[in-house]
């Protein structure tokens, strides 16, 4: 009998154990709130208010974060068959099946321990649609509270004063109320201005991390291994001290590879010489994440900037959390959210990164099971290759659902997209060159 | 002298096309993949090989003043000739092979009586022959196993009747020596199956021809030292090739070069190949600007016409035929592979007639090709389609409607060899690049 070739080690550097230690933590402390009485918000990536929820000694638990762990860890697809089973359509995103499904056969955390029911849904609306119902779903589960902040949708690409007293007097009127009451905790400003300080800190170090990618080899990858640098600071962690060491941590490890000219690493180790510097549309695969990457550092393809990395906030345009502005910076952060922005937005983004991180070409990977991203992507990519005449290509797998992930399928088109850029770099019709 | 190849791995057949230093089309050759790309491989390159050979003796014909006016229908019929030969050969060896067969254990006791069987049909088969190669005769397929297949079936089951043996015995016979067959190139030297078609011209001809000439024409056409100077592989099956990286290409890249070789001023490519359809924009050199295929679902793709046939129990040649006698076009609503069965089996239940449904499913699959070339930025001119199915009437008609519908009068490119479009390209990138080395050295 032969026996399968083991993957090569992954390899792990400081700032990824502590991440993993970080996130370990938090699941224990999940689990653990049956005995330590500590409350749990449910809520989502964009928009998420974990400054504010931390004001009140509660735990954040963010359902795409679960179906990304069970994703990745190859479980999600029993639990969207288990949906499935329940009535959810195949079209129904896949995210909310493995998250619907994961409930049904238990709904057992990473840490093998049973994930205790919410005490609150909020939903901080930040352009998802499905989201809206994903909690009507769940409200149907658990029979828990409910509150929405409404968030009002960038549809001209202006923050108007309006649109952000809106989101304040919510905050003030509604979320606030109902965090106090079911906490039992007093909400105190102060501490919340304490969490944004920490917020700040660690976005400014997240930020220089993003912008890295500019240089030449990038020290990153910005999207397989953005993936993981937007970890702590789009999901329970943004707010701590704990997150501001991280990037403290992740940043001096950048530095250094930045003085050894050395490109990002990968899970198999050093990636080898860059030949392709992308920018990326649309958030990864998450059930073949490895294999996928694998498609691209084999190839010398790197990502510089992605938008998914922009989901759980915009940092590099400038935004901070501000202390001093406590609840107007949560409504900002909020209504910048890159799923809250309109199309023209998301375009002049990309435009931008297209040009300020020297990229060669645009990838969009359309999710299959994700409406609200894929809605006008094409276009997109029309407008981009418009404007900056470089070459796009376009890609289609799916969040969490493996059964939309064809791996001959993408390798045929990501290999050509590389092909074309390189045929592209030559003056018309030259030959390929030929490797030594 | 040197030669470039390029080697298209499909899903359903491989291809291989030999070009000289000049970029003239020396050979081609095609088989099926099944699942074995290595002696795909193999049996494409010899294919080509063959090819290569016939076209530098027609040079040499035309060259050497032999006397031949029409040398391109001499050479037809000395293709026709060869290929019968070759045919021959091949029928040679899997009756060797099913007479092995019947050695094993599993026809004990009726070891004699298969024999007697298998022999009877071989000789039917080889005295068929001759017809199945001639002038004008048509084949549904050029490949061994499609042609001897099906004449084996047909005789086997008379012979069955005749000789009171087992039908089912004799079915199993061969689809236990097939495979073997299949997967090995034909055997014996190709210049003794040259000569032998050569005698066989001249024994119907009513040509007046040398033999010395042409002897000396042969001779210098198979004198000639074909090297192997590039290869680069393509297609579905491409990695499996044991070739260095810089020796494969996207097939994306070989058809949209394939097709700017076959036409200069295309600017838009379709290929439905039996996995994969692909729009590609090209630009005025062939280089690729954009592109999109199907997801990983294969519906609308070559294999679903392969799933119609075999669901409607015919030859995936004959659809395109059958689909052209239809009066109206069925609405076909899905392009599902998988539903392709019950979709077909639902309308024949409502009464519509077999070549209507055909003409409506081949209506279904342009329709679905047509959304992929939109999304690659529509049509321009010149717009041209590759790949096997372009050589479907059925699909063709349907793509013209569908095209004029949409994009108004573009001038479509449809070459009668379409489907070695791919294989063009790699071999035309086997060659610039051996060239570019040249330079650089």
């Amino acid at each position: 009998m032969t026996t399968k070739p083991e993957k090569p080690a992954v390899v792990k550097e400081p700032s990824m154990l502590k991440q993993k230690a970080m996130i370990a933590r938090n699941y224990d402390k999940l689990t653990s709130a049956p005995e330590t009485g500590k409350k749990v918000v449910s809520t989502y990536v964009p928009g998420n208010l974990n400054e504010l929820i931390m004001c009140f000694d509660m735990l954040n638990n963010l359902p795409e974060i679960n179906a990304i762990q069970n994703g990745l860890r190859k479980q999600s697809g029993n639990m969207i068959r288990e949906a499935e089973k329940m009535g959810h359509s195949e079209d129904v995103c896949s995210y909310v099946k493995a998250d619907i499904g994961a409930m049904a056969r238990g709904a057992i955390a990473p840490n093998g321990k049973p994930m205790p029911p919410p005490d609150l849904l909020l939903l901080s609306y930040t352009g998802c649609f499905t989201f809206l119902k994903w909690f009507e779903l769940l409200r149907d589960e658990w029979g828990c509270e409910t509150v929405m902040l409404q968030v009002p949708y960038d549809g001209d690409g202006k923050v108007t004063d309006n649109m952000r007293d809106y989101v304040v007097k919510q905050l003030k009127e509604e979320v606030i109320p109902a965090m106090e009451r079911i906490s039992g905790v007093k909400f105190d400003i102060d501490r919340l201005r304490e969490n944004l300080k920490h917020s700040a800190a660690a976005e400014d170090d997240f930020v220089w991390v993003l912008q890295s990618a500019m240089n030449k080899p990038s020290p990153i990858d910005a999207y397989f291994g953005g993936v993981f640098y937007i970890g702590p600071i789009f999901t329970a962690f943004r707010g701590t001290e704990d997150a501001v060491d991280y990037y403290k941590l992740l940043r001096q490890e950048i530095e250094e590879r930045i003085a050894q000219g050395k490109g990002p690493i990968t899970p198999e180790g050093e990636m080898g010489e860059e030949k392709y510097r992308l920018v990326v549309e649309g958030p990864p695969n998450w059930t073949h994440f490895r294999d996928f990457w694998k498609m691209f550092y084999d190839e010398g393809a790197v990502v510089v900037a992605s938008t998914y990395t922009k989901v759980g906030g915009v940092f590099d345009f400038g935004f901070r959390h501000d202390p001093e502005n406590p609840l107007e910076s949560l409504a900002d952060y909020c209504l910048g959210c890159y799923t809250n922005r309109n199309l023209p937005d998301r375009v002049a983004m990309i435009e931008n990164y297209m040009e300020a991180y020297q990229a060669d070409g645009l990838l969009i990977n359309s999710i299959k099971s994700c409406n609200s991203f894929s809605a006008g992507q094409l276009l997109m990519m029309r407008e981009i290759e418009r404007r900056t005449g470089k070459p796009a290509a376009f890609i289609e797998t799916d969040l969490v659902d493996p059964r939309y992930f064809s791996a001959a399928n993408i390798r045929t088109r990501l290999e050509s997209y590389f092909q074309m850029i390189e045929q592209k770099r030559r003056p018309a019709g030259a030959p390929t060159p030929v490797a030594a | 002298m040197r030669c470039f190849i390029g080697i298209d791995l499909g899903s359903t057949t491989t291809k291989a096309v030999l070009l000289d230093e000049d970029g003239g089309m020396l050979g081609r050759g095609i088989t099926n993949s099944r699942s074995n790309y290595q002696t795909a491989t193999t049996v494409a390159k010899l294919e080509a090989m063959i090819s290569a050979r016939l076209t530098l003796f027609s040079r040499a014909l035309a060259q050497d003043g032999t006397g031949i006016a029409d040398v391109g229908a001499f050479m037809a019929e000395i293709e026709r000739h060869f290929r019968l030969e070759q045919f021959l050969d091949q029928l040679d060896d899997l009756e060797r092979t099913g007479a092995a067969v019947i050695d094993g254990e599993r026809f004990a006791g009726r070891e004699d009586a298969a024999r007697e069987a298998l022999g009877l049909i071989f000789d039917r088969l080889r005295g068929e022959a001759p017809a199945i190669y001639a002038p004008g005769a048509e084949r549904k397929s050029d490949f061994f196993r499609d042609i001897a297949g099906s004449r084996y079936m047909h005789i086997a089951e008379d012979v069955a009747k005749e000789a009171g043996v087992a039908f089912d015995m004799l079915l199993n016979i061969y689809d236990k020596s097939i495979i073997g067959v299949e997967n090995r190139p034909p055997a014996g030297a190709m210049g003794e199956r040259f000569k032998r078609a050569i005698d066989r011209v001249l024994g119907e001809t009513s040509r007046k021809l040398d033999r010395e000439a042409l002897d000396a024409a042969m001779k210098s056409a198979f004198g000639i030292d074909i090297e192997e100077a590039n290869i680069v592989g393509t297609g579905y099956g491409r990695v499996t090739l044991p070739f260095p990286k810089e020796q494969i290409r996207s097939e994306i890249l070989c058809h949209g070069l394939g097709a700017h070789v076959l036409y200069p001023k295309t600017r838009t490519v379709l290929d439905i190949g039996g996995q994969d359809t692909k729009a590609i924009q090209i630009d005025k050199d062939g280089i690729v600007e954009n592109f999109q295929m199907n997801d990983r679902c294969a519906a609308g793709c070559g294999r679903y016409l392969g799933y119609i046939a075999d669901e409607m129990n015919i030859g995936v040649h004959e659809l395109g035929p059958l689909a052209m006698k239809a009066t109206k076009s069925v609405r076909i609503n899905s392009t599902c592979t998988v539903f392709a069965g019950a979709e077909l089996r639902d309308r024949l239940a409502l009464g519509e007639k077999r070549e209507d449904i055909l003409a409506g499913l081949h209506r279904a699959i342009i329709l679905r090709a047509m959304s992929i070339i939109s999304r690659s930025g529509g049509i321009e001119n010149e717009f041209t389609w590759t790949g096997g199915v372009a050589n479907n009437e059925a699909a063709v008609k349907a793509l013209r409607i569908l095209v004029k519908e949409n994009y108004g009068d573009v001038t479509i490119n449809i070459d009668p060899a379409s489907i070695y479009t791919g294989a063009l390209g790699a071999a035309t990138f086997a060659l610039r690049e051996a060239n570019a080395k040249g330079a650089q050295a």
